[in-house]
């Protein structure tokens, strides 16, 4: 057999798996849904390129095989035919820059009504703090951190008071609003994902790091670490609830503020001081 | 002024005569080569076996020792890979596999494969045999310093296997080495085994710049009388830029794992912040992890064109030999080697884009990234160009660079993916990159290195390889590792994370366990295939046909030697005297379809040969 036949169906092949793939995007549960459009539009373009690239080696192999007594072109150079090529790539290369840079203009640019969310990373797993009725979220410091107060607020700042804390890898979001992550961790490099809603950033110790998403499909979505961070990086997971309006303040009203946590070890103190009284 | 033009005569006549065989009369003036500005070199003629073969001063055979010493390292690398794919296509197949295992053979793999294996092979390997014999000199011109690069090497190679027998093995943080948590517990091998990967890069980059000086003043300084740069074979041309790129990369590779050493070592803080792990905040504070992510890249992405840009160059070579037809666009390409080397090193944020840095980066990287693919882009229409009304042996050699072709475009296109930040953002750290990098970085590369063993072989051994085991050996390798790394871009798609040691059970993930199967038996076909070459050189080296002086019809130098394989010095007592480029194939007019890089002008006077 010509091995130009086997190059041939490998590319047929490659055409063929890309158009009945059972391997494809999850759905988009996010305002994101122009990163699927860029990919394809990349898909177009670059596969296009990519077939014809092929093609056209193929076609060469089987038009130009070794013949005995013939001879090949000489014609080291052909200055047209490369300006064309080059100026053609270029366009090629800016119609797809473009819209990617568009996007990422969206990206990094937060809308001013996001909620924020701090979320917090360690070895391994993940907490979420929401802003209280100020919608502030207090500062944070690493060395703060200890079992009455597991996300390291500084005790002078007021902003911190009435955050909502949510001691659980799952993270309860509202439909259609859109959210600022914060991300910090307090050992090594962490990144916060979740497939559906396509959107990414790693987390890093010492600083804070941002991304924005608005997820648009109500549901239940896992969270993966996607930035190796040790040998319990597979298992890091955590989950992400999308609700409606009503279901989501249901859920806010349950949860403990930090100004609750300390009143609750407080009481705890008391308690034990009269427990001790008692004995005694 | 007309004295010296008549010196000049008289050393062309004598060049002249020596080249055509002692033809009488006077040459005319159109052979006329400029003399040589520098004296021969003396070179030292070992004669015992140590300083013959082990600590030997002949870069040939350093090359044939670094060629062997980094495919012992890769078969290292490809076994873990087995016991990867095994793990991932058969989870608990392999009863001992931890994810302490996994992480400790994964960042191996990758290390061995990218640093031991393919740098050294290229440059090294391919380097060091080709560099003195295509430029026409003859040798490196430091010898002893090149012997002490190999020896550098290889003590390298010793300290960096040592890691896997010491407490706690090897280190596990990836062949990336992000910090903090490459030296916390919590990583394996975060204690003695991230401390010998470092020394071993630290002397492996010191190796490698007393080789990599060889290359440069070498093709600077030491070409044959003729050979002007933009007459050089582009394997010669992509050689050069690349070590050029590996003197300004590695140091950033060499800083870094120094600091990352003193971190670990004198407790400093370069890139440690405060941290706070099992309950306790550690000793550190104020340093920036993200820091070393822009050493190591800046490292990193040209080591990517250093592997690419030899890569390159050997291609444009065998498929302009094997086409009988010249290298289409030669400027083009040494420019789009240049300028890709020269841009390689202002792209290196776009591996991380969400790493944290400021995200304004995005915009800059991604704009210099796509730049990237112009020049790149060329280079790929000129391959196709060229075999374009070429006359195409249809043997292993051509068939390797086909399969370069297909991979490399594939691999490049989804670069593109990669590069363009916001398309970035939903594919990084999954698998889509790991299928990215091993089509364009791993596989075509690999193609371009077999194409070339089964090219040079005959120079080197001076025997052919069996085509018909060659040829098996190909389509194996090629539909086997497509087969992998083609629908693994899916598994990127559906979300699937890099560096899982289990395989993710979302309901939306199941669909991948089937196809993980797949790939890892794929992988583990391709993997036995490459032991076909390894029986092929054996046999041939035993029963093998007999190549003789140039077999497959080059114009280039390395096949001009007096004996075949060249010896020590490789010229004889001249040096050869170089007239015209190296691809004059298919010359209209020319008796046979190549005319050789020191065939003077006057005896292809009637030919319609361009000036070069």
């Amino acid at each position: 057999m010509h091995p130009g036949i086997i190059f041939f169906l490998v590319i047929l092949g490659s055409i063929l798996f890309h158009i009945f793939t059972p391997w494809y995007w999850t759905d988009v549960a996010s305002n994101w849904g122009g990163m699927d459009d860029t990919i394809t539009l990349t898909f177009w373009i670059g596969g296009g390129v990519f077939i014809a690239v092929c093609l056209f080696m193929v076609y060469c192999v089987f038009k130009f095989s070794y013949k005995e007594g013939r001879r090949a072109e000489y014609k080291p150079e052909d200055k047209k035919l490369e300006k064309i090529l080059t100026w053609a790539t270029t366009i090629g290369v800016v119609a797809l820059l473009a819209p990617g840079l568009v996007i990422w203009n969206n990206y990094v640019n937060v809308p001013k009504n996001a909620i924020e969310v701090d979320v917090m990373a360690w070895q391994w797993g993940w907490q979420y703090r929401l802003p209280g009725k100020d919608g502030k979220l207090g500062t944070t410091q690493v060395v703060n951190i200890n079992d009455n107060n597991p996300f390291g607020i500084n005790t002078d700042d007021p902003y911190g008071k009435d955050d909502v804390m949510i001691q659980s890898d799952v993270l309860n979001l509202e439909n259609n609003k859109p959210v600022k992550i914060l991300l910090r961790s307090v050992d090594v490099l962490h990144n916060w994902y979740v497939p559906q809603f396509r959107a990414k950033m790693d987390a890093v110790p010492g600083i804070v790091t941002y991304y924005w998403f608005e997820p648009n499909k109500v549901g239940e979505y896992e969270v993966l670490c996607v930035e190796y961070c040790g040998v319990g990086h597979y298992a890091m997971r955590g989950g992400v609830i999308v609700q409606s309006d009503q279901d989501y303040k249901n859920w806010l009203e349950q949860q403990e503020t930090y100004s609750d946590l300390i009143a609750k070890q407080q009481n705890k103190e008391i308690n034990k001081k009269k427990l001790a009284k008692k004995i005694n | 002024m007309s004295e010296e033009y008549n010196d000049n005569k008289t050393v062309h006549a004598q060049s002249s005569e020596t080249i055509s065989g002692g033809r009488s009369g006077v040459a005319p003036d159109i052979d006329y080569v400029r003399p040589a500005e520098i004296p021969e070199q003396d070179l030292y003629h070992g004669h015992s076996f140590i300083t013959k073969w082990v600590f030997c001063q002949d870069a040939k055979v350093i090359g044939v020792q670094y060629f062997l010493l980094a495919t012992f390292t890769g078969i290292i690398g490809l076994i873990l890979s087995w016991l990867m794919r095994l793990q991932l296509g058969f989870p608990g197949a392999a009863g001992f596999m931890t994810a302490e295992h996994y992480y400790q053979f994964v960042t191996m793999h990758g290390m061995i494969m990218v640093v031991y294996f393919l740098t050294a092979l290229f440059l090294g390997g391919f380097g060091n045999y080709l560099i003195p014999l295509m430029v026409g000199a003859r040798d490196m011109v430091f010898p002893y310093l090149n012997m002490v690069s190999f020896w550098m090497f290889f003590i390298a190679v010793l300290v960096l296997l040592s890691s896997f027998f010491v407490p706690g093995g090897p280190t596990g943080a990836g062949w990336t080495l992000y910090p903090p948590q490459t030296i916390l517990e919590g990583t394996p091998g975060s204690g003695a085994g991230i401390l010998l990967m470092c020394l071993s890069l630290i002397l492996f980059v010191a190796g490698f710049t007393m080789g990599g000086l060889n290359y440069l003043i070498t093709v600077l300084q030491a070409r044959t009388r003729g050979m002007t740069l933009m007459r050089m074979p582009l394997t010669v041309w992509g050689i050069f830029t690349a070590t050029v790129l590996a003197m300004l990369a590695f140091p950033a590779l060499l800083v870094g794992a120094l600091m990352m050493s003193l971190d670990k070592v004198l407790g400093t803080s370069f890139f440690m912040p405060t941290i706070l792990k099992a309950g306790e905040v550690l000793e550190y504070g104020g340093g920036s992890p993200i820091l070393f992510q822009h050493l190591f890249w800046f490292f990193g992405h040209p080591e990517v064109y250093i592997v690419a840009l030899p890569a390159f160059g050997i291609i444009s070579d065998l498929i302009s030999v094997h086409s009988r037809k010249n290298i289409f666009g030669y400027r083009m390409m040494v420019w789009a080697i240049v300028g890709i080397g020269g841009l390689s090193f202002f792209v290196w944020a776009h591996h991380m884009y969400v790493s944290g840095m400021n995200p304004w980066f995005g915009f800059f990287f991604a704009t210099t990234t796509l730049i990237i693919a112009v020049p790149t882009a060329m280079k790929v229409y000129n391959w196709i160009l060229t075999l374009w009304r070429g006359n195409i042996r249809m043997n292993t050699v051509m068939l390797w660079c086909l399969g370069f072709i297909v991979t490399f475009v594939n691999g490049g296109i989804t670069g593109i993916f990669l590069g363009n930040v916001s398309v970035d953002v939903p594919l990084s750290d999954t698998y889509f990159v790991i299928a990215h990098f091993h089509m364009v970085m791993g596989i075509a590369p690999l193609m371009v290195i077999m194409g070339a063993v089964y090219h040079w072989f005959p120079l080197v051994a001076g025997k052919f390889l069996d085509e018909k085991l060659g040829k098996w050996h190909f389509w194996l390798t090629f539909l086997g590792a497509y087969s992998i790394y083609f629908p693994m871009h899916y598994l990127g798609f559906i979300g699937v994370p890099r560096r899982y040691f289990e395989m993710y059970d979302s309901p939306y993930m199941t669909s991948a366990v089937g196809m993980n199967e797949f790939i890892s038996l794929a992988a583990f076909l391709v993997g036995a295939a490459q032991f076909i070459l390894i029986y092929n050189i054996i046999r041939t080296l035993k029963v093998g046909k007999p190549a003789g002086h140039n077999p497959w019809q080059a114009c280039s130098l390395e096949w001009l030697t007096p004996k075949v394989p060249p010896e020590h010095g490789n010229w004889g007592d001249r040096l050869p005297v170089v007239h015209r480029w190296a691809y004059d194939y298919s010359v209209p007019g020319a008796k046979e379809d190549f005319i050789t890089q020191t065939t003077a002008p006057s005896e292809v006077a009637n030919t319609g040969v361009e000036k070069t």
